[in-house]
């Protein structure tokens, strides 16, 4: 493992933000730190650049301990929200800080700055001053710069936060394909889902229990698919935008391989085939059902298993599925549904749903 | 602690060493001397202070005077404050511009300004004995106190106008308005508006006001003449003249104490001036006259400022020419007349003040840029203790610092009071916070993330300040280096104690010529006073061009 981010505790007087937060990333590999405000990510990304100081845990990098080496010295790059590009310098002598800082010849330099340009897609903006750029342009310039003198690791901080929607997504392709083009280690912070799973390799999920007085700590880490598929606790999923959460208690186990329960919730008993670890009769878990588990069955349906007799609240559509709230006894489910608009009744109507046992998971509460 | 921050802790010596070495000690000089004259504690001179009619006429005098000139001002200046606040006109720039000049002025270039206008031999009196054919000078406010009056008001009209009359334009008009419709009569809406929200920034005016008034010296020693005498003057002559130094002392104690009184109320009224209150930009508040009326008060308004201000200067520059051979008087400065009390020509203080100005540049650019560096990159308590000791200097008398000077800064071997480097020395210490007052404000405007994205990108600290805060910051530091330049070829309370009297600087000299009687010694110093007022001109005119935003408050 390249870096090696240790057991990393941080405070300001009033105001604890990291949590024995510990991380490792391979050479070549794209982590993404996912969270939202406040859970100390930027502050992850500045002590490891040398910005600030832990109270406590190491940060090492290729087997060095990093605690006495200075921001500037440890070849890091770093991207800031804002971009920071120096006012008072054009485009080419932004992106040629770097190397210059670096005591590179004047031709490096120069062929340096042009190659990082193309790499970005600004050819010929080299004399550009940098207060004239949009958005875009001036996130591609700063991050040409933090490439230039080729870091051994970049850091990006919410690179895409304060572009528009449609440039936003123009650039999570574009990024990607840069990063692993060049091939450098990079930690990515973002409070966006789809940013992190557009980009990353592994994910880090992060949460900060202000109210306990904790810091922001991991509390999951995987690639994209297995966070999303199976999050780890009703937090993460919460986070993660699925909102049909419910407690459960197992009550029957059957051990397969794969295992597969049988779970009592407010909203009654249910198959649950999806869930990873094992769990006993007894336990109590949370039930997370996936919005594109329900299938609508035809009113007065019932007896098969995981069959929920409702009521439709309200439906909205949504081009392949209509996005479909039901009240049950028990709760409310929202759910992707694929039916076409003469199936559905109106609002205030009985509506039963199906729901599949491979789209239910069961998560730490 | 890393290693950069321990070098950096170092550089707090450069300004806590200067101030401590010749500021505080010098004034603890001076309290010593109070306390302490002869070595062994005797408080009798302190006590016996209150009896001697001397010293109460003058601790009287300074507060009425400073008083009535504050009130003064204050009603010159409040219309003007009004005009300038709500009225767009062409021009209005330059007239702000021009309020300003009077008050980076050398005391000195302004008083020999006053008899130039209104002197026995000033302009308006010859044009009116010419006219009406007089034998002597029909207007004599020469050593009266108007002209004390006269000369207070002129130099602190820009006070008002700058400081009260862009609050002015900050308030919302929006407010009296409504009281308007509400059924106020336009009267009501002042006094009841307007006037409790102003209130701060003219009581802070106000008071700043009364502080110069109050610490006057040049003035009331040239135009004040023998009878007048602030508590400045009398430390002069008790030290200088009498050579009674625990008097002396004794009253600098009593006007030390007096004015830090007066600053701690002037920073209390400051901090509530600031709060915002809704504050709108001036571009939206002011409005073109409309209107005979406004038009009339708008233009009477410029012409009045334009005469009061401008014509004391103009009146300086043509007196200064000599009827038939007008520059008669400045080809005198470079001969020595045998008689002269100087064994060097007057203009050998040309050369001596920019010798002087140009150490004081070098020292006061060194010690306010790294004092305003550590200000704005530092928030630990060295730099918090830093903060209010750089404004100190500016708020004590420079007569009480120049009598310090020559009380404490001679130890045996090491006699300062002998050497030229006193007079540099003396005018950075007034100069360097004039430095960080412009350098800092450009400083803390830089995004701190520059600085951290260039270190990330290698740059170490020293790089840091040379690509990153050097580029951005160089306009503040001229700005800084021209007042330290213009602060130090005008000052002339702490350098009448420490300059060797071969080494006269230019206020000097004009004080001296001024009081030699002859008309060629007054047209000397005439001469020597306009060059003086072009240099200083020229110095503005610069730092205008080069600040950025506002001038900055007081």
């Amino acid at each position: 493992m390249l870096l090696e981010v240790s057991h990393i505790f941080k405070s300001y007087p009033d105001l604890p933000v990291l949590h024995d937060v510990s991380l490792e990333a391979g050479p070549g590999e794209i982590l993404c730190l996912l969270g939202p405000s406040g859970c100390g990510k930027s502050t992850l990304l500045r002590i490891i650049a040398g910005l600030e100081t832990p109270d406590s845990g190491t940060v090492a990098f290729a087997g060095q301990d990093l605690a006495s080496v200075p921001a500037h010295l440890r070849n890091f790059g770093l991207m800031f929200q804002d971009y920071a590009l120096f006012p008072h310098r054009n485009v080419a002598e932004n992106v040629a800080f770097g190397p210059r800082m670096r005591d590179w010849s004047r031709a490096e330099t120069d062929a340096r700055v042009r190659e990082m340009l193309a790499l970005v897609g600004l050819s010929g903006y080299e004399t550009r001053s940098v207060t004239e750029l949009s958005g875009g342009e001036q996130q591609r310039v700063a991050l040409a710069r933090s490439l230039a003198p080729d870091p051994r690791l970049l850091m990006l901080d919410e690179p895409l936060g304060a572009l528009d929607r449609s440039l936003r997504e123009q650039l999570m392709n574009d990024l990607r394909d840069i990063l692993k083009g060049v091939g450098v280690t990079t930690l990515y912070v973002t409070h966006d889902q789809e940013e992190a799973f557009a980009l990353a390799d592994r994910v880090l999920i992060m949460q900060a229990r202000l109210d306990q007085g904790e810091g922001g700590r991991v509390v999951q880490e995987g690639p994209p698919e297995a966070v999303y598929r199976h999050p780890a606790t009703a937090y993460v999923a919460r986070f993660l935008g699925f909102r049909n959460l419910f407690d459960g208690a197992v009550v029957e186990v059957n051990p397969g391989p794969p295992p597969r329960y049988v779970v009592d919730t407010p909203l009654g008993r249910l198959d649950v085939y999806d869930a990873v670890g094992a769990y006993a009769v007894g336990q109590r878990a949370a039930v997370l059902i996936r919005p594109e588990a329900a299938d609508a069955l035809p009113a007065g349906s019932a007896g098969q298993n995981n069959t929920l007799a409702g009521r439709l609240l309200s439906s909205s559509f949504r081009g392949s599925y209509f996005l479909v709230q039901t009240e049950h006894i028990g709760g409310v489910l929202t759910c992707e549904v694929p039916v076409t608009e003469a199936d559905l009744p109106s609002p205030g109507q009985p509506l039963v749903l199906h729901l599949n046992p491979d789209a239910i998971t069961l998560l730490e509460g | 602690m890393s290693r950069t921050r321990r070098l950096e802790n170092l550089l707090y010596i450069i300004p806590l060493g200067f101030l401590g070495l010749f500021f505080f000690y010098p004034l603890a000089a001076v309290v010593w001397e109070a306390f302490a004259p002869a070595g062994r504690l005797d408080l009798s001179p302190l006590f016996s202070l209150w009896r001697e009619p001397y010293f109460r006429q003058a601790l009287w005098f300074t507060l009425w005077q400073a008083t009535l000139s504050t009130v003064l001002t204050l009603a010159v200046g409040m219309p003007a404050a009004y005009v300038v606040a709500r009225y767009r006109f062409p021009g209005k720039s330059l007239l702000l511009a021009l309020t300003t000049i009077p008050f980076v002025m050398p005391a000195i270039v302004v008083a020999a300004a006053f008899t130039a206008l209104l002197g026995p031999r000033g302009w308006i009196n010859s044009r009116l004995m010419s006219l009406f054919g007089l034998d002597a000078a029909p207007i004599r406010l020469q050593h009266t106190i108007w002209l004390i009056l006269l000369v207070h008001v002129f130099y602190n009209t820009a006070v008002v106008v700058r400081l009260v009359g862009s609050f002015w334009a900050n308030l919302d008009p929006s407010l009296p308005e409504a009281a308007r419709v509400l059924g106020g009569s336009r009267f009501r809406a002042f006094r009841e508006v307007t006037w409790p929200l102003l209130r701060p920034a003219v009581v802070s005016a106000g008071l700043l006001i009364f502080l110069f008034c109050f610490t006057s010296f040049a003035i009331i020693m040239i135009l004040g003449g023998p009878r007048f005498a602030t508590l400045e003057v009398e430390i002069y002559r008790q030290a200088v003249i009498l050579f009674r130094l625990p008097q002396a002392a004794a009253i600098s104690l009593a006007q030390m104490a007096i004015t830090f009184v007066f600053m701690v109320l002037y920073t209390r009224v400051q901090a509530r001036a600031a709060v915002t209150l809704n504050l709108r930009s001036s571009k939206e508040t002011e409005q073109r006259p409309s209107g005979a009326l406004q038009k009339a008060l708008v233009i009477a308004t410029i012409a009045g400022l334009v005469l009061f201000l401008a014509t004391p200067l103009l009146a300086l520059l043509s007196r200064s020419l000599a009827p038939g051979d007008p520059l008669r008087y400045y080809r005198e400065l470079f001969v020595n007349r045998t008689g002269s009390i100087f064994y060097v020509p007057p203009a050998a203080a040309i050369r001596n003040s920019l010798f002087f100005a140009s150490v004081t540049v070098v020292l006061a650019s060194f010690i306010g840029a790294t004092t305003a560096y550590l200000l704005a990159r530092r928030e630990d308590r060295w730099s918090r203790l830093l903060d209010p000791l750089v404004l100190l200097p500016l708020g004590t008398s420079a007569v009480t610092l120049g009598f310090g000077y020559i009380l404490a800064l001679g130890l045996p071997g090491f006699d300062l009071r002998r050497s030229w480097l006193l007079v540099p020395i003396a005018h950075t210490l007034v100069a360097f916070p004039f430095v960080v007052r412009a350098v800092l404000p450009g400083l803390r405007g830089l995004n701190p993330e520059w600085r951290e994205a260039a270190a990330v990108l290698g740059a170490s600290p020293w790089e840091v300040w040379r690509e990153v805060e050097m580029p951005i910051v160089w306009r503040a530091l001229l700005v800084g280096a021209v007042f330290a330049f213009t602060t130090s070829m005008g000052e002339f309370g702490a350098t009448l104690f420490v300059a060797r009297p071969e080494l006269p600087t230019m206020p000097i000299v004009i004080f001296r010529l001024l009081g030699q009687p002859g008309p060629l010694n007054y047209g000397q110093a005439l001469a020597m006073s306009t060059l003086l007022m072009l240099v200083c001109a020229a110095g503005f005119l610069l730092i205008e061009r080069f600040r950025v935003g506002s001038l900055g408050e007081f």
